[in-house]
């Protein structure tokens, strides 16, 4: 196990906290930089939706995460980033601006949104975060001038310093990965500076935040500001992405789908935003596969443990009526949910720490380490 | 001034029912402080229950009506011991999730078992119509609202008067001295689910003939009836009924007088000027902070 000496302040908050990390990260990423040259495109093409979904679960982690402020309608500031994208894009505005303005727009909105928002807590943030998200689908919907309301919207190839770039080549990949890693390292850069220590001060407790000083609704509102900015970011590339926007694809199971990405990764360490996102999206493909070869599978364990041929088949039939049946997604979904919350809360991450710890310990490690405090005589009403 | 009374006959009908699943977000909340973002589900898989009952079966609507809510009462029961007891203690927003993710999962267990088509009850109340004058009130909207008065009455008869109800109410006081008063908290709370779940049965069945059943409706109507419990205050019986009449009315009014649109999205606007103006609703009651 390797201890770091830390001797002053500046050794805690180092982003590279010793030598290993060059290592591990420079590898990552020229695996990274040789995926799309390697892969197939279809593979690729998810690695997309997986940049998307981590800079949205970044984006989410900032406010629930970091800030503990729950909001299950991170969809809508997603919708409002890729419509901006895609009106803005009619008129022949270049991408750099705006994909600045789908950013700076949302950023505006969800600071508005902050500011009701400083009064209510916890099941009443999540409940107005969720009606937020109903009101702008229905004015995504209705607002026909400039949604073209349930038709949807075109949204034309990127063009960026004259080259266009298609929504499957590589050139697309490496922007999504750029802008993912350059929301990592900033979102890292702002944790570690006094505004996210006041955030994460306000999680743990928003009255020993305010009696040190801190403006605890100025930072709240920041961070719904910042939150609600990097998904705007993030919509624009996924409208270009997509190259077809309408409002039902904003709904509330797609907020549910980012928060399934931050608590299933871990919503303590941003790790958890990439693990939870390449999760989520690489569950599609699994399931396809899974949907395609278990049946044959589960009939071939049937038959070596001595059923019929006949049986066999019927074993397959059935298994793989079960698979192709409508809405095994959803109830998968469900159950990982419902599986994740109830035996492995601190998520992915959180699983590879205490892997990671295991072997660190080797004999010593103690299951306790990580285990939660259960609080029951404190009570959420009376907070 | 017809058209009007009849409006507001029609979204006193729908706001019962949004009542009624409120009314089982409140009595769990009261109880255990978790919010079962669930409760619409638990209402969609009553009235599928009583669907198989009634519609497979051939069972009189009645038996079919109290076999479906004893069987959601079970089914409440295991879904508190399998999925919240072990998480209760933990932060509010980990057991939103894991509610959040049982709904998820029983739209879709009920899409896959019983279809995605729309199911209709043969009900006693579908055909028959009330005429008072020239006013024409459907008997299934009626029952709707004689259904939630008769419940209220007894859940609060149930409250009031048995030892149990007063069980319930002191171990939602305070969790952990009831326990030192040798009140079994963690029957009392599987209780508890058992009544919210026959509560959302009840409210799934009337509703049967009004909206049909399918899997999709648990989430749309448990969805609108956040505001109906938010608007009562979170922790009060009586205000999630009252919360529930008022949004139902203020949706069927909105349907009526303002353009499209604006149906499905008054219920929020006005849940989100409640929690701006008067967070702790109607009914709440203002608590401090301790530290």
């Amino acid at each position: 196990m390797r201890f770091l000496f830390k001797t002053d302040y500046e050794d805690d908050i180092r982003l590279m906290p010793h030598s290993g990390y060059l290592v591990t990260y420079g590898v990552l990423l020229a695996l990274l930089a040789i995926a799309p040259f390697v892969l197939s495109s279809y593979i690729v093409s998810q690695l997309v939706f997986v940049c998307i979904y981590a800079t949205v679960g970044v984006g989410l982690m900032i406010l629930t995460g970091f800030t503990g402020q729950a909001s299950l309608g991170h969809a809508a500031f997603l919708a409002i980033g890729a419509y901006t994208a895609a009106f803005l894009q009619q008129y022949n505005v270049p991408f750099p601006v705006y994909f600045l303005a789908a950013g700076l727009l949302t950023g505006v909105v969800g600071a508005l949104v902050g500011f009701p928002a400083l009064r209510l807590q916890g099941i009443y943030l999540v409940i107005a975060t969720i009606s937020f998200a109903f009101i702008v689908e229905e004015i995504l919907a209705r607002w026909e001038s400039v949604t073209h309301g349930n038709e949807g919207m075109r949204v034309k190839t990127m063009q960026l310093f004259g080259m266009a770039i298609s929504r499957d080549s590589p050139s697309f990949y490496f922007l999504c990965l750029g802008f993912l890693i350059l929301t990592i390292v900033g979102t890292l850069n702002l944790l570690r500076s006094p505004t996210g220590r006041a955030f994460v001060a306000i999680r743990d407790s928003e009255t020993a935040a305010r009696s040190m000083g801190i403006n605890v609704s100025l930072y709240k509102v920041k961070s719904f500001a910042i939150s609600a900015a990097i998904t705007g970011f993030a919509g624009c590339l996924f409208a270009h992405k997509l190259s077809f926007i309408s409002p039902e694809m904003f709904t509330l199971l797609l907020s549910i789908e980012f928060i399934i990405v931050i608590l299933i990764g871990g919503s303590f360490s941003l790790h958890g935003a990439v693990l939870g996102a390449i999760f989520l999206v690489m569950i599609d493909p699994l399931l396809t596969y899974l949907k395609d070869d278990l049946p044959g599978m589960i009939a071939g364990v049937a038959s070596t443990f001595g059923a019929g041929k006949e049986s066999a088949s019927q074993i397959q039939d059935k298994a793989a009526a079960i698979a192709s049946a409508n809405g095994l997604k959803g109830a998968i979904y469900g159950l990982i949910i419902v599986l994740f919350v109830l035996f492995e809360p601190l998520g992915l991450y959180g699983r590879w720490l205490k892997i990671k710890l295991f072997f660190q310990l080797f004999p010593l490690y103690k299951r306790a380490t990580f285990k939660r405090q259960k609080i029951y005589v404190k009570s959420e009403r009376n907070r | 001034m017809l058209d009007f009374v009849q409006q507001l006959v029609s979204g006193i009908a729908l706001g019962c029912v949004y009542g009624l699943i409120a009314l089982g977000f409140v009595l769990v909340y009261k109880a255990t402080e978790v919010v079962n973002f669930a409760q619409g589900d638990l209402m969609m898989l009553g009235g599928f229950f009583a669907f198989t009952f009634i519609g497979m079966l051939g069972l009189n609507y009645w038996l079919g009506f109290a076999g479906a809510v004893i069987c959601m009462a079970l089914f409440g029961m295991l879904a508190e011991r399998v999925v919240v007891r072990p998480i209760l203690g933990y932060p509010q927003f980990s057991i939103i999730m894991a509610t959040i993710g049982l709904g998820y999962f029983l739209r879709s267990i009920a899409g896959m078992i019983w279809g995605t088509d729309d199911l209709k009850i043969e009900t006693p109340f579908s055909q028959g119509v009330l005429r008072i004058g020239s006013l024409v009130l459907a008997h299934d909207k009626l029952s709707v609202i004689a259904a939630t008065i008769i419940l209220c009455g007894l859940l609060y008869l149930f409250f009031n008067r048995t030892t149990l109800g007063t069980a319930m109410r002191a171990s939602s006081e305070n969790m952990l001295a009831a326990y030192y008063m040798g009140i079994p908290v963690k029957r009392v709370v599987s209780i508890v689910w058992a009544i919210s779940a026959a509560v959302a049965t009840a409210a799934g069945v009337l509703l049967a003939p009004i909206t049909f059943i399918h899997s999709n409706v648990g989430l749309v109507l448990g969805l609108k009836a956040f505001p109906a419990a938010v608007l009562g205050g979170f922790g009060s019986i009586p205000g999630a009924v009252v919360g529930g009449v008022l949004i139902g009315v203020i949706e069927s009014m909105a349907g009526f007088y303002l353009p499209q649109g604006w149906k499905d999205v008054a219920p929020y606007l006005v849940l989100l000027v409640v929690l701006l103006l008067k967070p702790e609703g109607l009914f709440g009651v203002h608590t401090r902070k301790k530290v």
